[in-house]
Parts: structure tokens; sequence; C-alpha cells
């Protein structure tokens, strides 16, 4: 391998950043959901290189991303039918603007 | 690393394969064209050269000189991109079709008639033809016009949902063969073609691989009489001969796909005797199955949408899994 | 093999520019239907990653479930919950600034973290052949890890029943396009 493990670690460390900066600052439902993505891919760069570089025998590294992209899975299609619900009822998708519960 | 084995071989390989498939597509046009002509008891095209062979290089030309439109609201970048992105995955998929086990030396460098072998080709074929979708999506979007965007949704979420059943055709397949290489799969049909032990595999896949190419009877993105030409509406000149042309090559690589996993690729008689003969049944195969997908649309009245989904949901789905539980039960017990 | 580890990096510096950048564009355009085509590079990134680090099946379910599937979804969703060809509005909020400071304290506190901790690397043998056998990976998947894998798939199930229930147009019908979008 001619990438040491710590440059693939900043890489996901930059992109989860990035990813929380977007989930922090967007004002539409849907952009946080990106962010969120972008989050969850952070997160298997770094399953992923720790299997290839800590231990390339087993596979758990391997196996808990798969399981990371099944749940991305089921949060997307739960995230996005509720913002889709929303915006039925109230026009909208902006976070600040959904503010029924606010007493 | 050796460059030549490395990069040079690969690439010619690949060049050729292009070249082949592109020049596939415009007699393909040719051959849908006379064929369909001749269920209509018509003559079909027959004035350029003889017999209207030299049609297809006609046509291409007449698009060629076609005033370039290009809608003023549309997203330019994504306008442009869109055809592109229908052609590129089809082309992409034949990187892993095997089409034949003969192979010769050059130079001391072993040639064969497939670009890779991969471990895992049956899901990388899945996951490309897939990509496909892309090109429609940014095409229907991008165009800005009402008819093309509700044409793209169509189409997107037809060819969505018959990924699914045609996942279950492939994964009975990947219970008997064990393996995902498509080499390995092509081998496995050396006594048996795949087609008699999954006939319904085959069957589910035929009909996904109409949906999935947009061909008659599941042809709902160009439903004239409500969509105008659905995600093609703003298209015209040599980007609408574009995404004729991915049609026609994403019917190519099913077609392709489809003879080597249920008819056994490049096997027939004679083939160990002499192996050069396996290309002249893929390709004898390859034409078959093409010619069932236009007899299809000559002799089918297009579907209406909520049946078509209904069918894919409601009928196909279950049907596949039914086969996929059959198979691996047969295979647990007996395999 | 001097050439072999060039290209390498060269892959790995392309892919870092399509990830990072096509990031950096998911969180800032202004315009969704931007971001959320900016956020398929990003991901094409990450399938090159997975490529690089020898994870061909991952990068073939990457390509398959993020880009084939997730990406579908929020475009249609996007697609289904704006007006088209508006995109300019603000899409920042008026705590961005803080949460610039907070997100870039956090990547800085990782990054000293990470250069810090002195890693227990494999041994050389056991780096260049990693353990990529398919086979053995389905196994693991109903062997050892059978009943995460369930509950993944019950989880799976629960979030397709919630999400057509949510979906569903219950009194008023407002055009039928909606179902096809929470039908993935």
């Amino acid at each position: 391998m001619a990438i040491p493990l710590s440059w693939w670690l900043t890489v996901a460390a930059a992109l989860f950043a990035i990813g929380l900066y977007g989930v922090l600052s967007r004002r539409n439902a849907i952009g946080v959901l990106l962010g969120i993505e972008l989050m969850l891919n952070a997160a298997n760069i770094n399953l992923v290189a720790f299997w290839r570089f800590i231990t390339p025998q087993a596979l758990t590294g391997q196996v808990f991303a798969i399981f990371v992209i099944g749940i991305a899975a089921a949060e997307a299609a739960a995230g996005l039918a509720i913002i889709i619900s929303a915006y039925r009822r109230r026009r909208t998708v902006v976070v600040d603007e959904l503010d029924t519960m606010r007493w | 690393m050796d460059w030549i084995a490395g990069l040079l071989i690969p690439f010619v390989k690949a060049l050729v394969l292009v070249v082949l498939l592109l020049t596939g597509f415009a007699y393909l046009s040719y051959v849908e064209r006379k064929l369909v002509a001749r269920f209509h008891v018509r003559y079909g095209p027959n004035r350029a050269g003889p017999f209207g062979l030299l049609q297809p290089i006609a046509d291409g030309l007449k698009m060629l000189f076609k005033e370039e439109i290009i809608p003023r609201h549309a997203d330019k970048l994504f306008y442009l991109m869109a055809p592109a992105i229908v052609v590129v995955p089809a082309l992409l998929v034949w990187a892993v079709i095997p089409i034949s086990n003969f192979s010769f030396r050059i130079f001391g460098y072993e040639i064969t008639f497939y670009l890779t072998d991969l471990n895992i080709g049956l899901l990388y074929a899945l996951a490309v033809a897939e990509l496909g979708t892309y090109g429609i999506i940014l095409g229907g979007w991008s165009s800005n016009n009402k008819y093309a965007l509700l044409g793209a949704l169509r189409t997107s979420s037809q060819m969505l949902s018959y990924s699914l059943p045609m996942g279950t055709a492939l994964l009975s397949i990947l219970a008997v063969v064990g393996s995902l290489s498509l080499v390995d799969i092509v081998n496995a049909q050396r006594g048996l073609w795949f087609i008699f032990l999954q006939p319904l595999g085959f069957l589910i896949y035929f009909i996904t691989g109409l949906a999935e190419t947009n061909r008659s009877p599941f042809d709902l993105p160009e439903t004239e009489n409500e969509l105008v030409a659905g995600f093609v509406t703003e298209y015209g000149g040599i980007k609408f001969a574009l995404f004729y042309m991915g049609e026609y090559i994403s019917m190519m690589t099913t077609s392709a796909l489809a003879t080597t996993l249920f008819l056994g690729g490049w096997w027939g008689p004679f083939v160990d005797e002499l192996p050069i003969l396996g290309i002249f049944y893929f390709v004898l195969k390859m034409s078959a199955v093409v010619f069932l997908i236009i007899w299809v649309r000559a002799s089918l009245p297009r579907v209406r949408f909520d049946q078509l989904m209904g069918f894919c949901w409601k009928f196909l789905l279950p049907l596949g899994l039914f086969n996929v539980m059959v198979t691996a039960t047969v295979v647990a017990l007996w395999g | 093999m001097a050439i072999e580890q060039a290209l390498q990096i060269f892959v790995f510096v392309i892919l870092t520019l399509m990830t990072l950048g096509g990031g950096l564009a998911v969180v800032t355009s202004r315009n969704l239907f931007h971001a959320a085509l900016s956020l398929i590079l990003s991901l094409a990134g990450v399938v090159g990653y997975y490529v690089l680090l020898d994870a061909g099946f991952l990068a073939i379910v990457q390509l398959l479930i993020y880009i084939g599937a997730i990406s579908i979804l929020i475009l249609f969703s996007i697609m289904l919950t704006r007006g088209l060809m508006t995109p300019r509005q603000v899409q920042r909020n008026e705590q961005w600034w803080i949460a610039a400071l907070v997100v870039f304290l956090t990547f800085v506190v990782l990054i000293v973290a990470l250069w810090q901790m002195v890693w227990p690397i494999a041994d050389d043998e056991a780096l260049r052949t990693p353990n990529v056998a398919i086979s053995q990976l389905g196994e693991a998947l109903v062997g050892p890890y059978a009943i995460p894998f369930e509950i993944i798939s019950v989880l799976l199930l629960v979030a397709l029943v919630g999400a057509i229930v949510l979906a569903r147009e219950t009194e008023n019908n407002q055009g039928s396009h909606a179902e096809a979008g929470s039908s993935e």
C-alpha cells in the first residue's frame, strides 16, 4: 500500500467535518439529510481503512460497513418520507419553519 | 508492471469493442426498421444504397447537420451531459462480458476475448447498468419542461422498480453457480444451458430487460399521446441521436447478458475442437435475443403506467422471490 | 513497483479532490439539486477509495445502493418538494458561522488525535494479502454476525412500511407521482 493509514483517516475526518457543517448550517431538511449521508460515508471510509491496515484477515470492518450502508438506506427512506409528508401538510421543508411543537 | 499487458492491450481491446458497438448501433437501427416494416407488411428503408443499406449513414449525417438548439432556461451543463451519461454505462458493462474462451498469442502476449474477468462481474453489470437512469433524470430535469420532467420521473421509477425483480433472476443464477464471475457462469453451462434449469429466471430477466431498456411494451417515457416525447422532448439533432444510441446499446448489452447468463455464452457444437466458433455462437445467440425484443415491439401494445408498476411490484417481484426460494432449497438439498 | 506506487498516489489525489470537492459543494451550493448531484460525485469518489483499499465488493455495494438507489430517492424528493427551477434562495441559517467554528474545532481535535495515535498496524505479510473472499464475507454475515444482520433486515422492513404509511396520500389527492418516489 502506497498510501499510509493516517492519510485515509485524515480524508475521512475532513469529509466528516464537511458533513457536520452541512447538518448544522442547512435550512432545508433535505440539505440536512445530504450532510448526514456525507458523515456516514466518512465513517465507512474509516471502517474499511481500519480493516485494510489493522485486521486485513478478519472481515469485521467490511461487514460493519455493509451494515452502515443498510442503515443509511433505511434512514434515507424514512427521512425522505417524513419530509414529503411534512411538505404536504405545511408546504415547506425549511426546518426553522416546522415549529408547531414549539410552545 | 508490464505496461503492454497492463495498459496497451486493454486499451486496444476497449477501442475495438467501442467501435464495434457503435457500428452495431447504426445497423441495429436499420435492422429494426426493416424488421418492423416486414411485420407491418411494408418495405422499410430501401432508397439509400442497395436494400437501403446506407440508411444509417444518411440518418447520422442528417442528425449531425441539424441546428443546435439549447432551451434558454435549461441547465446547460447537465443538459449537455445527460445524453453522454446514458451511453457510457451501457458501454461500460461490456468490460465484463466474456465473448469467447478463444485466445491467441501475439508477440508472447495472450489475447483473450474479454476485457476482464472480475470476481464480482455479475454485480458489476447490475450496478453499472443502473447508472443509465441518471442520464434520463438529468435530461428530464435540465430541459426545464414539464413533459420532460414527468417522463423522466416515470422512466426512473420504472427502471428502479424493475431492477429488483432482475436482481432476483440473477440471484437464482448465483445460487446455482456459486460464483459472481461471468466466465465461471458460462463455464458452468457447458453441459446444460441455464434457460433449461431456470426457465422462470429467464422469463423474468427478459421482461425486466425490456423494462430496463425502455423497450416496447414498456416504452412509457415515449407515450406521445400523453407526454409528447417524454424526457427527450427538448432534445434535437445529435443529442437526440445519442439518447437513441444509449437505448440501442443497452438493448445489445441486455441481449449479451442474457446470452451469457442463460443461453450458454460461447458454448455450442464443436466449440471444443474449434474454439473460434464460440465467437460466432455468441453473436448468433445475441442476435436471436435482439430479434425477440424487436418481435415483441412489433406485436404488443403499450401498457398503462399503473399497470406497469403494479405488474412489477405485485407479480414479478413475488414470482422472482419464489423462484429464488425454490432454487435455494433445491441447491441446498441436492446441490 | 515505484511506478505502481506513484500511480496509486495519483489516483488517491484525484479521488480526494472528487470526494472532498463534491462534499464541499454539497454543503455550500445554493441550488439544492446541484447539491444532491455533488453528493453523487462525492459518493463516486468513495467508490474509488474502496477499490484502492481492495474492498471491491463494498465498492459495488456502494455503487448499487448509495448511488443507484439512495441518491435517486433524494433527487426524487427534491423534485417533489420544491419549485423546480427556482434555485436561488438562501440555504444557510443564521447560525452558520457558529457551525463553521464548531466544525473547524472538531476537525482540529480529530486531526491532532489521529496523528498522535500509534496505530497497531498489521505486519507486512498480512498487509500484502488481505482477505477479499466474497464467500467468506457472506458466511460471516450469516454466521458470527447473523443477529445484527437480521436486525438490519427488520429495520429495513420497518423503514419500508413506515415510509409508505408516511408518504401515502390520505385525504386530498395531489397527483400520483408521490407514490413512485416513496416506493423504493
